[in-house]
Order: C-alpha cells, then sequence, then structure tokens
C-alpha cells in the first residue's frame, strides 16, 4: 500500500481528495494554515476549486454554495477562526447542507496562543451558532486517523445531510506520522432532490434555511432532530484500552487520549487498574457505554486541556452512580504522563467505592 | 402580433410564498423591487439564460427572491451573498449567477465580500439595490441613508459628524482593475428604467460571454421606509437621491475583454484521476524491511533554528519508517521557529506510539549550549546524549548517561557543508543506538533526499559520524 510520513495538517487533504472533495474555502491561520497550503497545491492541480477567501466568514458561505450544489467540500480554521464559522454553519444545517469543517483547536478564549487546547468541545458538539443543530463530531488522535476520520466525515455529512466536523488539536496537526494513503472509489450519492446545480435538472430546487411559519419551523426543527437522534443511536464510536478490570477509567480525545495510553501499562505495573475509554466521535457522544461501566468502575476521570468542558457529558453519562474527577491543563500546556499517574494514584487511594 | 406576457424566468403562481394572494409578490406598494424583478427576468428570458440561472439572494427585503425567479435558487446569509455566488459559479462555471443584494447586505454587513468578489473578477453579475434604507427590518440607517434622511435610528436625519457619509459602492468598486462592468442607474421614470433594462441585460450578457464581473447599482425606492407616498418617493429619487449618487457608466471594459476571457474551469471527481495523483504523494522509501530495534527510540533533538534540527528528526523518522516501525515526530511548533531555538520529538518503536511528547528521552540530540543546559535533565537513566563538540563547551554527567562527543559541525565543514552537521549526529546516533546498519540508513537517505546533487556529501557525513562512534570517538 503506499504510504507516506505526513503532518495531520497534510492527511486531512490526502483524505478529503480520496474523498472526492472537489472545493476547499479558506482563510490562514496557525496552527491549521498547512492545510490550506496542501489544499492551495493538490486542489486545482486535480481540476478543482482552492480560493484563499478574504475571511472566515466568506470561507463557510463559500462552502454553502459549493454544498448547495451537491459537490464535496469543505473548510479549515483553527479557534478563533472556527468561531467566525458559526453563523455559517447553522445555515448549513439549516438547509441540511453536507460538508466538513475542520478546528485545529488552539489556545483562548480571545486570541489566546497557538498551542494546543481542547477548549472548542463545547463550540463543537453542542452547535456552537444559533437554533438547533449539531455537528457530526469526530476527533483524531494520529495523522492517519486525521485521513481516515476526514473521509469518514464526508460521508457521514452526505448520509445525514449535515455538516461534520473533525475537531483535533495543534498537536495533532502538526505531528507526522505515517499514514496509508487511501484509494478514491466511485461516489454514488443522488442529490438530484434538493441541490441547485444551476441547470435544467434542478431548476426547481431551493438551498435555504428560511422557514417563516412557526408552525412549519416547528416542523422542520424536529424533522432535524430526528435526524440527530438517528445519527446518536447509530454513528457513536469510541476505543477502549483496558477498562474490562479498570477500577478507574480515564476518558480522553485527541492527543490527550495518546498520553493517556502511554501512562495505563506504567500505571498498572504500580499496582493501580486503569483504563482508557477514548471518544472518537465526540458527538455523538459515548454515552451508553460509560453509562453501563458507571455500575462497575470506581471512579472515572475525564483529563483534557481545557478547564472542564467534555466533563459534562461523562457526568450525564454516569449519572451520579460513580465520582467523575477531573484533570486538565490549559492555555498550550499538555500533561506529562507522570502528573496523570500521580493523579490516578490519588483518586484510587480513596479506595472503591461502597 | 406580439403578445406581451408575464416573463417566463418567473413563475407564474408564487406558490412559495405563504399565505393568500399567491399571484402578487409579498412587496410593499410601490417598492421598487418588483420593477427590476421584472427588468431582470425579462431579460433572463430574451437571452435565454433561465435554466441555467441561479438566484442568490441573501437578508433583505428580495430574500424571498425565491418565492419569484423560476430558477435554481439560493437563499444566503446576510452579506454573504458574493461568497455563495463565488462558490456557485465556480463550482459550475456554466450557471448563470445573479447576486441580488439591498444597500445594508452589500454596503454595510458585507462589504468585505462584495469588495472582494468583484476583485477576483468572479464571472458574476451583483444587482445591487440602493434605496437609502434598511426596509425589512423597520426603516433604518442604511450606509447609502442620505445627508440629513431621517430613519429609525437617525431620528433627527442623518448627520456626516454621527454617522459618517453615504457610501459610494460604484465609485469605489470602479477603482478595482478586474470588473469588466459598472453602471448606476436608477427606477424613477421610464427613461431611467429603459437605461436600467439596458444595463441589466447588458451585465448578464457579459456573464454569458464569459466577460467577468458585471455591478449595476440601482436606486430604488422605499415609499415604506421613507414614510412618503409612491409619487413623492419617485420624485425624490429624481431629484435628490441623483445628485448623491450620480447615474452613469463608472467603469465598462466589456469591448476590450474577450468572450471567455473569465471562465474558469471546475473538473468533476474522478477517482482514476485522483488516485494517480494520489500515488504520486507516496514516500519513496520503498517496501518495508523489517529491523529489529534493540529498544524503542524516545529522542528529543534540540538546538537553533537552521541547524537541521527538524530535518534531522525527519530522517530518523523515514528510517524508522522503512524499517516497519511504529514512527511520529513533533516539532516545537510557532513563531519560536522562525529563528530562535528549534526541537522536535521522535518516537521510532516496535509497538503502538502513545504520547508523541518526549518528556524523557533515551536519546537527545543537542547541537547548542542552551539546548543541554535546558534537557540534559530529562534525559532517562543510562540513556544516550549526543554534543556537537564543535559549538557546545559544556560536559554532560558521564556517570548518569552514555555520552556520545563528536565535532559534528566541524566534521561537517570537512565533508564540504556545515549544513551536513545533522547528518554527521544522525551517523553517530545510529551506531551509538545500534539502531539501524549504516547501509541500510544510507540507502534510506539516498530514497529521501530530493536535491539529487547533495547525496554524496550526506552519504560522508553519515559515514564520518557513524565511524566516529564506531572508532570509539
Amino acid at each position: 500500500m503506499a504510504r507516506q510520513f505526513m503532518k495531520g495538517n497534510d492527511a486531512i487533504i490526502v483524505g478529503a481528495l480520496a474523498a472526492g472533495c472537489r472545493a476547499y474555502y479558506g482563510y490562514p491561520i496557525t496552527p491549521a494554515s498547512e492545510i490550506a497550503h496542501a489544499a492551495a497545491l493538490h486542489f486545482p492541480a486535480l481540476g478543482g476549486v482552492f480560493i484563499q477567501a478574504e475571511s472566515e466568514v466568506s470561507a463557510i458561505n463559500m462552502v454553502y454554495g459549493t454544498s448547495g450544489m451537491g459537490v464535496r467540500t469543505m473548510t479549515a480554521s483553527s479557534s478563533p477562526g472556527f468561531s467566525l464559522k458559526q453563523e455559517g454553519l447553522s445555515y448549513c444545517a439549516g438547509a441540511e447542507l453536507p460538508c466538513v469543517v475542520v478546528n485545529i483547536d488552539r489556545g483562548g478564549p480571545g486570541l489566546g496562543n497557538i498551542a494546543p487546547e481542547q477548549a472548542d468541545y463545547f463550540q463543537v458538539t453542542k452547535g456552537g451558532g444559533h437554533g438547533n443543530y449539531r455537528l457530526i463530531a469526530l476527533a483524531p488522535n494520529g495523522a492517519q486517523e486525521m485521513c481516515d476520520l476526514t473521509m469518514l466525515a464526508f460521508e457521514m455529512a452526505d448520509k445525514y445531510r449535515n455538516p461534520a466536523c473533525i475537531m483535533a488539536d495543534g498537536i495533532t496537526g502538526q505531528m507526522m506520522e505515517v499514514v496509508d494513503i487511501p484509494e478514491a472509489k466511485p461516489l454514488a450519492i443522488d442529490h438530484s432532490s434538493w441541490a441547485v446545480e444551476g441547470n435544467a435538472e434542478t431548476r426547481n430546487n431551493l438551498v435555504s434555511s428560511i422557514v417563516l411559519d412557526p408552525h412549519d419551523l416547528e416542523d422542520h426543527n424536529h424533522k432535524l432532530d430526528r435526524k440527530y437522534q438517528e445519527i446518536m443511536a447509530n454513528e457513536v464510536m469510541y476505543e477502549e484500552y483496558k477498562t474490562d478490570d479498570a477500577d478507574l477509567v480515564v476518558v480522553a480525545y485527541g492527543v490527550v487520549s495518546r498520553i493517556v495510553y502511554s501512562t495505563v501499562d506504567a500505571a498498572r505495573k504500580a499496582g493501580l487498574k486503569v483504563g482508557l475509554l477514548r471518544p472518537i466521535t465526540i458527538w455523538p457522544f459515548p454515552t451508553k457505554v460509560i453509562s453501563e461501566m458507571a455500575d462497575r468502575v470506581d471512579h472515572f476521570l475525564a483529563v483534557e486541556l481545557s478547564t472542564g468542558q467534555m466533563i459534562e457529558d461523562v457526568q450525564l453519562a454516569v449519572e451520579g452512580r460513580a465520582p467523575v474527577h477531573f484533570y486538565g491543563r490549559c492555555g498550550g500546556v499538555v500533561p506529562g504522563g507522570e502528573e496523570l499517574e500521580a493523579e490516578y494514584s490519588k483518586i484510587l487511594e480513596g479506595g472503591a467505592k461502597s | 402580433m406580439k403578445v406581451y406576457e408575464k416573463s417566463s424566468a418567473f413563475f407564474p403562481v408564487f406558490e412559495r410564498k405563504t399565505g393568500p394572494a399567491q399571484e402578487a409578490s409579498h412587496y410593499c406598494p410601490g417598492c421598487g423591487h418588483g420593477n427590476i424583478h421584472k427588468m431582470i427576468t425579462e431579460a433572463m428570458e430574451d437571452l435565454n439564460l433561465t435554466e441555467r440561472s441561479v438566484f442568490v439572494s441573501p437578508v433583505g427585503c428580495s430574500v424571498f427572491g425565491y418565492y419569484y425567479f423560476n430558477c435554481g435558487n439560493f437563499q444566503a446569509a446576510h452579506g454573504r451573498a458574493p461568497a455563495v455566488a463565488t462558490a456557485v459559479k465556480r463550482t459550475n462555471p456554466e450557471a448563470i449567477v445573479i447576486s441580488y443584494q439591498g444597500d445594508g447586505d452589500l454596503a454595510a454587513i458585507g462589504t468585505a465580500e462584495t469588495i472582494h468578489a468583484a476583485n477576483r473578477g468572479e464571472n458574476i453579475c451583483v444587482f445591487f439595490v440602493n434605496n437609502a434604507i434598511y426596509g425589512m427590518t423597520g426603516g433604518q440607517m442604511a450606509p447609502t441613508t442620505m445627508i440629513g434622511q431621517r430613519s429609525t435610528t437617525t431620528p433627527l436625519g442623518r448627520i456626516t459628524e454621527t454617522h459618517g457619509n453615504p457610501i459610494k459602492m460604484a465609485e469605489m468598486l470602479s477603482t478595482l482593475p478586474a470588473p469588466t462592468y459598472i453602471e448606476r442607474v436608477a427606477i424613477g421614470n421610464s427613461k431611467q428604467i429603459m437605461k436600467a433594462r439596458k444595463a441589466i441585460r447588458k451585465a448578464l450578457k457579459n456573464q454569458s460571454e464569459g466577460k467577468g464581473y458585471s455591478f449595476v447599482e440601482i436606486l430604488s425606492v422605499c415609499p415604506t421606509g421613507w414614510k412618503m407616498d409612491p409619487v413623492a418617493a419617485r420624485d425624490w429619487l429624481m431629484e435628490d437621491m441623483v445628485k448623491v449618487f450620480p447615474l452613469g457608466v463608472y467603469k465598462d471594459e466589456t469591448d476590450n475583454v474577450d468572450n471567455g476571457a473569465w471562465d474558469r474551469t471546475f473538473a468533476p471527481y474522478e477517482p482514476e484521476k485522483v488516485n494517480v495523483y494520489l500515488d504520486q504523494l507516496k514516500s519513496q522509501v520503498g517496501d518495508t524491511q523489517e529491523v529489529k530495534l534493540p529498544y524503542d527510540l524516545q529522542c528529543k533533538f534540540a538546538g537553533f533554528g537552521g541547524q537541521g534540527i527538524l530535518t534531522l528528526g525527519l530522517f530518523l523518522s523515514q528510517i524508522g519508517m522503512r524499517g516497519g516501525q511504529e514512527v511520529s515526530w513533533f516539532p516545537a511548533y510557532g513563531p519560536e521557529m522562525r529563528g530562535g531555538t528549534a526541537n522536535c520529538s521522535v518516537n521510532v518503536s516496535a509497538t503502538r506510539i502513545g504520547t508523541p511528547l518526549v518528556d524523557h528521552p533515551n536519546v537527545l540530540v543537542v547541537m547548542n549550549q542552551p539546548s543541554l543546559e535546558a534537557f540534559e535533565h530529562e534525559v532517562v537513566d543510562g540513556g544516550t546524549i549526543i554534543v556537537d563538540t564543535t559549538v557546545i563547551e559544556g560536559r554532560p554527567d558521564a556517570d548518569r548517561l552514555n555520552v556520545v562527543l563528536i565535532p559534528a559541525s566541524d566534521i561537517a565543514d570537512e565533508v564540504g557543508t556545515p549544513k551536513v552537521a545533522n547528518v554527521v549526529i544522525l551517523g553517530a546516533l545510529a551506531a551509538a543506538t545500534d539502531a539501524f546498519s549504516m547501509e541500510f540508513c544510507q540507502d534510506t537517505l539516498r530514497r529521501v533526499i530530493k536535491k539529487k546533487s547533495l547525496v554524496d556529501m550526506n552519504m560522508e557525513a553519515f559515514r564520518r559520524g557513524y565511524e566516529h562512534v564506531k572508532n570509539g570517538g
């Protein structure tokens, strides 16, 4: 199989090309700019579109345009830029347009810094713009997943006619790893019932998120909500490592899950029965598996590059049946293995729940 | 005999419009939008463009353009119509794309989109309806509201000192090189309407001929927002508005632009072509040749920017990759990379790699004194530390660490360029860790070094580093 040693950010574009994405619109921002660099190189070379937009706002609205024509399209940014895209994403969700938006999360709030963070979790998973909507949100933790989950994001976006988000941190974007280059396959998606392609066949179609009558808009919201329920029922993805007999289950995603993974075996050598649960989809969140664990696990620990965001979803899943602890670093500070191991022993010294 | 009837570019009945009276528009009595819609639909029909037209209506009174225009329709966010129109046109260059915008949309919230679509010379038509007021939201000041004009947010009238002056978009855009055609017209009387009709036609014709960006500003009336009756409104338009917004052609390159000059191309997705392309991106290291490592390498490389620290990490990673190992490379990134210190973490491992960050390396390479001071204590007991003695005076703790001293920069100079000091170090690393043979590393480097003229020098640099260690330094 063809493979290459590449940055996570570059792997996103490889995945996008293989998924049949034909148009990229974006605005430069560290630490996501390599995605735009790769798109600028590869999209025109394959006869597709690359536009460096005048703003993040324009970029997401260009995505709205191409997506409304039934053509796979994407944009990518980092936290402040992702904030600017929220209105456009709400429009895409309201008009039921499939598209992929990448957020390489950096330190906030405000201008913050360019170091890795996961403090956009709320914005990504709870519907960052106005109205009742959700983004399908995937959280890769390595370069191969940056590629593969981007492809999956396009598939899910089309399947549900909803924007899908790749949420990664600055480390996962900047890190290089070996990536198996995927094969581009034919697409069989019928957009004819809704896409406006600028031809006679689709002349009667309309791309719109306006629903003037309150009852009609309520119906539209319920329709969207049924879709979100279906996604929650069918599309949850997660990974478990040594959770079977764990007294302490650590919940972490993105680069943090890599750091935790490195600590599990060391902790076990020290007699601490620790396991890792890694959400791969952060929306839909792996609520069910955590809920099932809650009756047999003594402690949960959410580790995040934030002051505590994903922990709320863990708490909702656990429903008070076990203590849910938190350990977070932020501002671009990344926890080392030792400080996590110290945290595990502190928690487990408290003993099993009665 | 010609029968005059509603243009076929209008829907016969406006079924998308909610409520009663589906043969009438939602516009207020005396509103100018109806006239302008009519002129556009007639031009669409006459030029035979309706079937491939896409009408983009952003927020404002014309947000319901899709009630009326019998073609593909996009409803867009406030101010973003030119961005949406840009994407539609780029994705299907055959489509005829119309961005129909009011003054708030085009000249306030969407100014950036307006200017940049024009500046890119998008082959679209922008019809700008300037009625000097926000109609839909209740008669607030527009960017084009005139000095002295009362609105719900300028109850005492617009004054320059507080609100600025009315913006003249046709004049502003005409300073850009890309637009092909910019004209301001009005709909105050039949003479003006004839000119407006002509301008709209010309804009659509330009687009259909690939002649580029056309912008028609249409001075219109809003009796409701202006609190005037329709007749007084038309008078005010003709007497007052045209003084501030002079009618006329501001730019016209139509006759100087070749047909198709602004056409762009778009190729639909073809998996076979993508696969051929993606294959070119693959690594040149070739097939995996499984190597058995004596132990997993957790490396940190540190020095000044420009010493090839990051490249050193990349070379080792690619050697590891070819050797069938899991590898990760992570740079300290950001502004510090542009001239200051540089460091990167590299893992080469027989098993899945957890954290890509190396906090406690078992191999540390330092190529400047500050890095020695910063990172020596992080190395695990018994770990290897490789020091470029040409540039570093300090010496690590030889009791705790396996210390490799090598005048890498001097050796590199002897080989031919200080730039290969990093490869001298790589040779030393391979020898000191017994991870990879000299032949395997050199063969990999030969495949991945892009400038073939530099290969020999790098081979020699690697050999010198490797043998320096093997011969006991």
